[in-house]
């Protein structure tokens, strides 16, 4: 059952803005008492998504479930998806530009880090029409 | 030790004052946010060069008590605000970051991954 159901746009043009739906949602966990390297979790994940939304993607949405058992985040974009997944999932395997870097992120952790925080991933993407992460993070684990 | 001896060792501006009296143990040093958040692991304390919010972005999910701005850079009011409310501590040290890391560790504040 679910406890509480979220859903949030990640603007595509703003990346000073990024992080600002992984935060709510921090805060939201925080507030229900979640347990807190669960809420650590979550928070990392789905800020990595994030981030990576903006980056590559131009933004996209993000659908939070909350349960006492678990978290489930769906991110979905419409960029330009994803040609190797298996690439894309090698540490330090990264397709950002410059200038993100000089941001501070795409040092291609991205994915590699949400797998790692994470208890089930799923990736949906097709070159041209967009990429859906699915994500859980189990409570307790 | 505290958040408030680092303003000491340091020498340090308090731009936010968040909890002075939380205990810190650990402490890394990165521009590179994606490594923060991919190798850190329950450091509370985040020395950085790198001046946008997503700084403050990543001190939050990582749970940080404290960012350190070094090489005494001007930070935008923003970025500050952001860690408002969050019970984080922003400071700025005009020491670089080899210096400042230096200073934080002959003080006892360890990396919290030793051997790696």
């Amino acid at each position: 059952m679910s406890m509480l159901s979220l859903k949030y746009v990640v603007p595509g043009d703003d990346f000073t803005r990024a992080g600002e739906a992984s935060s709510d949602v921090k805060h939201k966990l925080k507030q229900l008492g979640y347990d807190s390297k669960a809420i650590r979790r979550v928070a990392i994940a789905m800020y990595e998504g994030e981030i990576n939304m903006v980056i590559h993607a131009g933004g996209g949405e993000a659908f939070v479930e909350i349960s006492p058992e678990e978290v489930e985040i769906q991110l979905v974009d419409h960029g330009p998806g994803i040609p190797d997944v298996e690439k894309a999932m090698q540490a330090g395997y990264s397709t950002a530009p410059d200038n993100v870097r000089s941001l501070g992120f795409g040092a291609g952790m991205g994915l590699p880090n949400i797998k790692k925080y994470t208890d089930e991933l799923k990736i949906d993407t097709e070159v041209g029409k967009g990429t859906t992460l699915t994500m859980k993070v189990f409570a307790g684990h | 030790m505290k958040v408030r001896d680092i303003i000491k060792i340091l020498d340090a501006k308090v731009l936010l004052e968040g909890d002075l009296d939380a205990e810190v143990v650990t402490a890394c040093g990165s521009d590179m946010m994606s490594d923060v958040l991919a190798f850190v692991k329950d450091q509370s304390v985040l020395l950085t060069g790198l001046m946008n919010p997503q700084v403050v972005r990543t001190a939050e999910m990582m749970d940080m008590r404290c960012i350190i701005f070094v090489r005494g850079k001007e930070v935008d009011p923003s970025v500050v605000q952001l860690a408002d409310q969050k019970g984080i501590t922003v400071l700025q040290t005009r020491y670089r970051m080899f210096t400042a890391c230096g200073l934080l560790y002959s003080n006892g504040l360890r990396g919290g991954c030793e051997g790696a």
